[in-house]
């Protein structure tokens, strides 16, 4: 599915600001924070894995309208599922996309908001590490709420809805990780679960999708 | 209804009689839209060289027949059977409107397996009158236009196919009629059929047509 992927990022090249807007929200909500709560170094520290995984997340609950939308709208979802490629094959590239200009930019851009909170390095790496983890599944996820509002009215709404519960314990293990480290504990238990759970949804999501698209073109 | 393969009705049939492939059987077919029941007892047999021209009034489901015959779908009752490779254009051309021109075809000749090198996209749009417009981008282009782009894969798609076009006349202008209707008998003579959907008046030689008509009764089939 690699010319798939190829056409995507095309597509999102000619749409430059869009692509951009998950980064600018992410950056401008993340900086917001000192600025309102104030600049006290300890209080800060304290709530800096919090800020940045919740800004991630909903950073990536953005773009995923039109993850689906635009190929259901034009047609280009039905040529799709009548090719030869199985429509979880599609699923798995869409999501791949979607991380790669929507997970990977918040990943690289994460250790400067940290700086900016004060947090030490070995919290700062553990930061980057979690959300490397993270965000694919936010993606996978993400992609499967997408196609389950497929053709909905206010599939918007629907969608938060429908996979914020789903995404909540990535939010809590991703910082929970961080909040260990910078206490000085270790941070495997945290890590194993995320690793879980981005196998369970690199394996499960894409099938689960497939048949959610497949559900919206019939 | 149904026609016995060795019957020579037209002169298209009749010149692949000899070798009569049945290439789409329909079979007690009922389609529903939600709680409306569209069309029940449907049966449709199309052999090679065959074009159907499916009419009806708007919302009768001849979409929906379409998508059936093109696997999108399932009927909640009856059977249909597809015996040669299909190409479905839909209502929507499936082009990007970001896209140029070539990279649009390119990518729905490679999503089917067909040839995307350059050289073969170049000439299908040519044979549309689109090659100066290659590399322009698709939402700069009228209605009809987008047409000939999505028409233009069916130039590429195999011989002996079965085509599954939804208002294929739709937007085209005088010219742009005449380049299909030439490519379709084209496609006809090389042993693949047609079924397709049009609200305008088509001048296709030898063409059945299959009436869906309102209410929920039987269609019927005329040869015109």
């Amino acid at each position: 599915m690699g010319f798939l992927v190829r056409r995507d990022l095309r597509l999102a090249m000619r749409r430059r600001s869009e692509v951009l807007l998950p980064l600018v929200f992410f950056t401008v909500a993340t900086s917001l924070f000192p600025l309102g709560v104030g600049p006290e170094p300890q209080t800060l520290r304290t709530i800096a894995p919090g800020v940045v995984w919740v800004c991630a997340l909903l950073a990536s609950l953005l773009s995923l309208g039109g993850l689906y939308g635009s190929d259901f709208a034009d047609g280009s979802l039905e040529q799709m599922a009548l090719s030869r490629h199985p429509l979880a094959s599609l699923a798995l590239s869409k999501a791949f996309v979607h991380w790669l200009l929507n997970g990977l930019p918040l990943v690289l851009v994460a250790p400067l908001i940290g700086l900016l909170f004060d947090i030490d390095r070995d919290a700062l790496q553990m930061l980057t590490l979690t959300l490397l983890l993270g965000t694919p599944v936010l993606s996978l996820l993400g992609g499967l709420g997408a196609a389950l509002t497929l053709g909905l009215r206010s599939a918007e709404m629907l969608l938060v809805l429908l996979i914020l519960p789903l995404l909540i314990p990535v939010l809590i293990f991703g910082a929970g990780a961080v909040v260990a480290v910078a206490s000085g504990l270790s941070a495997s238990g945290h890590l194993s679960l995320l690793g879980a759970l981005l196998l369970l949804s690199l394996l499960g999501a894409p099938f689960a999708t497939a048949a959610a698209l497949k559900i919206a073109l019939d | 209804m149904t026609r016995p393969p060795g019957t020579p009705t037209s002169s298209v049939t009749a010149t692949t009689t000899d070798a009569a492939v049945l290439h789409l059987t329909l079979r007690d077919l009922a389609c529903s839209r939600g709680e409306r029941l569209l069309f029940k007892h449907l049966n449709l047999q199309l052999w090679r060289g065959e074009a159907v021209w499916l009419r009806g009034p708007n919302g009768q489901g001849k979409t929906s027949l379409l998508r059936l015959v093109a696997g999108l779908s399932r009927p909640v009752a009856g059977q249909v059977d597809v015996h040669a490779a299909r190409v479905y254009i839909g209502h929507q051309p499936a082009i990007k409107d970001d896209l140029s021109v070539l990279e649009a075809l390119g990518f729905l000749a490679r999503l089917h397996d067909l040839p995307a090198h350059d050289t073969a996209l170049v000439q299908a749009l040519d044979a549309w009158g689109l090659k100066a417009k290659r590399h322009a981008l698709v939402r700069t282009l009228s209605q009809g236009q987008r047409r000939r782009v999505a028409l233009a894969r069916l130039a590429l798609s195999p011989a002996a196919a079965l085509w599954v076009l939804d208002e294929p006349f739709d937007a085209l202008d005088a010219a742009g009629v005449d380049a299909l209707l030439a490519l379709v008998q084209t496609h006809r003579q090389s042993g693949g059929s047609l079924l397709f959907t049009s609200h305008q008046a088509v001048d296709l030689p030898a063409c059945r047509t299959l009436d869906l008509p309102s209410g929920a009764s039987t269609p019927s089939e005329a040869a015109t």
